[in-house]
């Protein structure tokens, strides 16, 4: 069935099966910044934006998606390069596999609260799993990434 | 030093933050057959009968795979060097099944939804067989889980499949039975860990795709690409020289991609239906159906000397395999060979015990390797000998310890099972380490306990930890360093960037070997038409095995280079000046960028490149002093992770904050253990923390504060000082968390994880007096 979707402010008409989920159908499309991790909304890095909220894409049907507005890192290509400059700053890269989803993330949260504080980042970002750097590098640099822009 | 031992960003994190097409899956073709597995719903039994006909009629199905469609071939997927010190014990589809999870048949389709439902449509019927469940039962028991005649051995490693027995291992030094009786204080116990999990974030994932050549070519999310090649190879009996691995970017591995995971499944539906095809696990998958770390169960008995003085270590292990083999005897070994020497001034020694087989989910590597598992028990038991001796435990260990300089015999009895080599400790900054935490953790202030005036209690705990840095005479690694026009070059490595870094810390040292800034390096890894040997990522080994390599490289690149520039300038190479960038002799000068376009455009033209190669004669451990703070609900059981305090000589950093990040992931992995991974089978042996929601792996509001510093280290025979860090994180957090919740509350946890029901229970009987 054909759906109609903007992602990152771009017409879209994808073809999908009914029981198709968005992440299978925006990484047909070439999204990669959306990664598979699990199936069931739990490790955080297959996040998009649906009208600017963080949702997890392994698990809303494409169909779910119709009408609305998405948005991947793709979309918001120069705040994720100055947020890797901090990562790369405070050694918080290592895999990469959830950097796209949390540099994503950061940016919903951006605009949904205003001079987070440390208890906030670590709340909002819950979701998004990370094994490999302990998170301690990660906050580090979100939060200096923050600061230095307000 | 320039461009080593500086905290540079990593060269590749930013284009993966911007979600550039870089792993495995980004890189399949497109239109790739779905590979699926029908995998076992019995812990044990034998196929008796199956029925692919209507499966294969299926509309879109274009392979169905059974046990009938392989020779019968026996190998091993622990993806080591050649020969494996692990049992040939695994068929790419056998008839026998061995644990929930294990794979029956696979298919392929032209998408997932047809793959799954051809996989309902094979008619398979079992002879349920009663399972191995409990690994403390299995030596020995009547009920074998490899009753098959044609597994085997490649060398001695204590293996006997008609006990259960993948492995088994005894080694002594002095009489412990004699030492224990002269001992004047003694204490033993019983200490279990559980199965972790790596819970990397990308699945195991492969793909494979027939090339203009012919050859087969495979994307593969794998710690260890070119010992992949040879596995397909051996276990598929088609031609090495046809069979290209190449390893983008990983997801973390951990351990958990050194084996082998659907490689013979893609490789064979390529091969027999020349399509691309497709295998990513699903994270049940994962779970269930991939590796998880050795379960054990470790009896330790130690005696000292009433003024602290440890005399012998005795320690029986029993080890749980699972249904296969892979890294049996190795990890085995590690308990004690990366752990008992950092009490290397006992009399007696003795460590021994059995690797068993059961019907679980098979283990395997998994960092730490054993050493998490023997550091849990050696670091728990001798807090329970201090507290019989009203020793500090800070105190004892100072007076104990490895020192620089020092050795111990463990070093020549155990190698990667096989015998060791005997080794001094060049580079061992534990006193510093120590000393340094206890001033951070402010231990003489809150040891063992501060009453917080609530139902909470701070206490503080403490380990002491080393690993290796590669497995000496063994591991070999390759660099090949190429001069382009324009002057710059071009790393060439088999080493396996899996997440850790190693990309950007190898081109560090080439830089700084060159002369030149990082930007000048172009690094390509783990690709096995155009890259050199390399082992893979695992036994800490990249740092210090490939760096070497890459050093070598680097400064014979720079040789060549001048020596092309001595004959422009018609002298002698000694009597060249270089800085990296221009080369300089008498009143003559010369740019590598002019010299470089000169070789490639106008005279005497030739390609300046070198490959050099690097195995270690020793195996230098990095050491570590783990600190850690936490604040006890008496009421609840609960432990808040107040700061965790880790002080690391793992010699020259070469990126400080890539070390870093390499310490506090080990350490927030090894708290994972330690305080929430539990794992859980229902009793028909069924893995039921099979996702991220049954199975807690540590988020970011655990982690309150984490505090890493390195120890000023330098260690001669490595790259510019450097020993390994992938590792030494993981293995302080479970004993030094136990340490101090005894502190805090004085209940003693023997059994990993330390959850709160646990606490509480044993505060509830210590209350009983029971």
């Amino acid at each position: 069935m054909k759906i109609k979707m903007t992602v990152n402010g771009t017409k879209k008409v994808y073809d999908v099966a009914p029981d198709e989920y968005l992440l299978d159908t925006l990484r047909a499309d070439h999204f990669y910044s959306i990664k598979r991790g699990c199936d069931n909304s739990s490790c955080g890095v297959c996040t998009v934006l649906m009208d600017g909220k963080a949702v997890q894409s392994c698990s809303i049907l494409s169909v779910k998606a119709e009408g609305h507005s998405i948005t991947t890192i793709e979309g918001h290509q120069d705040e994720a390069k100055k947020l890797s400059e901090y990562f790369g700053h405070q050694g918080a890269d290592q895999c990469g596999y959830c950097n796209s989803s949390l540099a994503l993330t950061v940016h919903a949260m951006k605009t949904e609260i205003k001079h987070p504080t440390n208890e906030d980042i670590k709340e909002y970002l819950v979701g998004n799993l990370c094994r490999c750097t302990g998170y301690e590098a990660q906050h580090r640099a979100i939060k200096l990434c923050l600061e230095d822009e307000e | 030093m320039k461009v080593v031992n500086q905290a540079l960003p990593s060269i590749d994190g930013k284009g993966l933050m911007l979600g550039k097409k870089a792993y495995t899956d980004d890189l399949a073709e497109p239109h790739s057959l779905i590979v699926k597995v029908l995998r076992s719903p019995h812990p044990y039994a034998k196929i008796i009968k199956i029925d692919t006909t209507k499966a294969e009629a299926l509309n879109g199905v274009e392979l169905v795979l059974t046990y009938k469609d392989f020779d019968r071939r026996p190998f091993t997927r622990s993806g080591q060097g050649y020969p494996e010190p692990s049992p040939y014990d695994k068929f790419v589809l056998d008839e026998y099944v061995r644990y929930i999870g294990d794979e029956a048949a696979a298919v392929a389709a032209v998408d997932v939804k047809t793959a799954e439902k051809a996989l309902k449509l094979i008619d398979i019927e079992y002879e349920v067989l009663e399972p191995v469940l409990d690994f403390e039962t299995a030596y020995e028991n009547k009920i074998l889980v490899h009753p098959e005649p044609e597994i085997h051995d490649m060398f001695p490693i204590g293996f006997d499949p008609k006990k259960n027995l993948a492995a088994s291992y005894h080694m002594h030094v002095g009489d412990v039975t004699k030492s224990l009786e002269e001992s004047e204080v003694t204490i033993e116990e019983t200490f279990y860990t559980q199965a972790q999990a790596h819970a990397m974030l990308e699945p195991h994932n492969v793909n494979a795709r027939i090339d203009y050549q012919g050859r087969l070519v495979l994307y593969s999310s794998t710690q260890t690409p070119i010992h992949v090649r040879r596995i397909i190879s051996q276990a598929l009996d088609y031609p090495l020289s046809k069979i290209r691995v190449i390893k983008p970017r990983v997801g973390g591995g951990f351990g958990g991609k050194q084996a082998i995971h659907g490689e013979m499944f893609v490789s064979t539906v390529t091969l027999k239906t020349g399509k691309p095809s497709k295998m990513m696990y699903t994270r049940k998958e994962v779970f269930e159906s991939s590796y998880s770390r050795h379960p054990m169960r470790l009896d330790i008995k130690l005696g000292a000397t009433k003024d602290g003085i440890l005399k012998v270590i005795d320690c029986w292990v029993t080890s749980d395999t699972g249904a296969y083999g892979e890294h049996a005897l190795t990890v085995f070994m590690v308990v004690a060979a990366k752990v008992f020497p950092l009490y290397n001034k006992v009399d007696s020694v003795r460590f021994h015990g059995n690797v068993v087989y059961t019907n679980h989910t098979p283990a395997g590597a998994y960092r730490g390797y054993g050493a998490i598992q023997g550091n849990f028990a050696l670091e728990s038991a001798i807090d329970i000998l201090c507290h019989k001796l009203n020793m500090d435990p800070v105190e004892f260990r100072q007076k104990n310890m490895m020192k620089e300089t020092e050795t111990s015999p463990i070093f020549k009895i155990m190698g990667e099972g096989t015998e060791g080599i005997e080794m001094f400790m060049d580079s061992c900054k534990l006193d510093y380490c120590v000393k340094r935490g206890a001033e951070l953790a402010n231990w003489k202030e809150l040891y063992p306990r501060k009453e917080l005036g609530n139902s909470k209690v701070k206490g503080v705990g403490m380990a002491i930890a080393m690993q290796g840095s590669g497995i000496p005479y063994v591991d070999m690694a390759a660099a090949t360093i190429k001069l382009n026009d324009d002057g710059f070059y071009n790393l060439m490595i088999g080493a396996t960037d899996i997440g850790q870094g190693s990309d950007t810390i190898l081109a560090q040292i080439a830089a700084e070997a060159l002369g030149t800034t990082l930007d000048k390096v172009i690094v390509y890894s783990s690709d096995t038409d155009l890259t050199p040997y390399d082992t893979g990522a695992y036994a800490s080994s990249t740092t210090y095995v490939s760096g070497n390599a890459v050093l070598k490289a680097g400064k014979e690149m720079r040789q060549m280079i001048i020596n092309e520039a001595a004959k422009v300038f018609e002298v002698n190479p000694e009597d060249v000046e270089y800085d990296g960038v221009t080369l300089k002799t008498k009143n003559k000068e010369i740019t590598l960028k002019e010299l470089s376009n000169r070789l490639f455009y106008n005279k005497d033209q030739k390609q300046l490149q070198i490959t050099s190669s690097y195995y270690g004669t020793k195996s230098p451990p990095p050491f570590m002093a783990g600190f850690v703070e936490i604040d006890v609900d008496k009421e609840t059981g609960e432990v808040d992770i107040i700061d965790y305090i880790s002080i690391v000589d793992c010699g020259t950093t070469i990126n400080p904050m890539l070390a870093k990040g390499q310490v506090e992931g080990g350490i927030v992995q090894g708290i994972g253990m330690a305080m929430y991974e539990e794992v859980n089978y229902t009793k028909k042996g069924k893995l039921i923390t099979n996702d991220f929601l049954n199975y807690r792996i540590p988020t970011r509001r655990e982690i309150h504060k984490l505090t890493t510093e390195f120890a000023d280290s330098y260690e001669k025979s490595g790259p510019y000082g450097a020993k390994s860090v992938g590792e030494i994180g993981i293995d302080t957090p479970p004993a030094a968390i136990a340490n101090a919740v005894y502190n805090a509350v004085g209940v003693r946890i023997t059994t990993l994880p330390i959850t709160p029901e646990k606490i509480l229970l044993a505060i509830k009987k210590k209350e009983r007096g029971e």
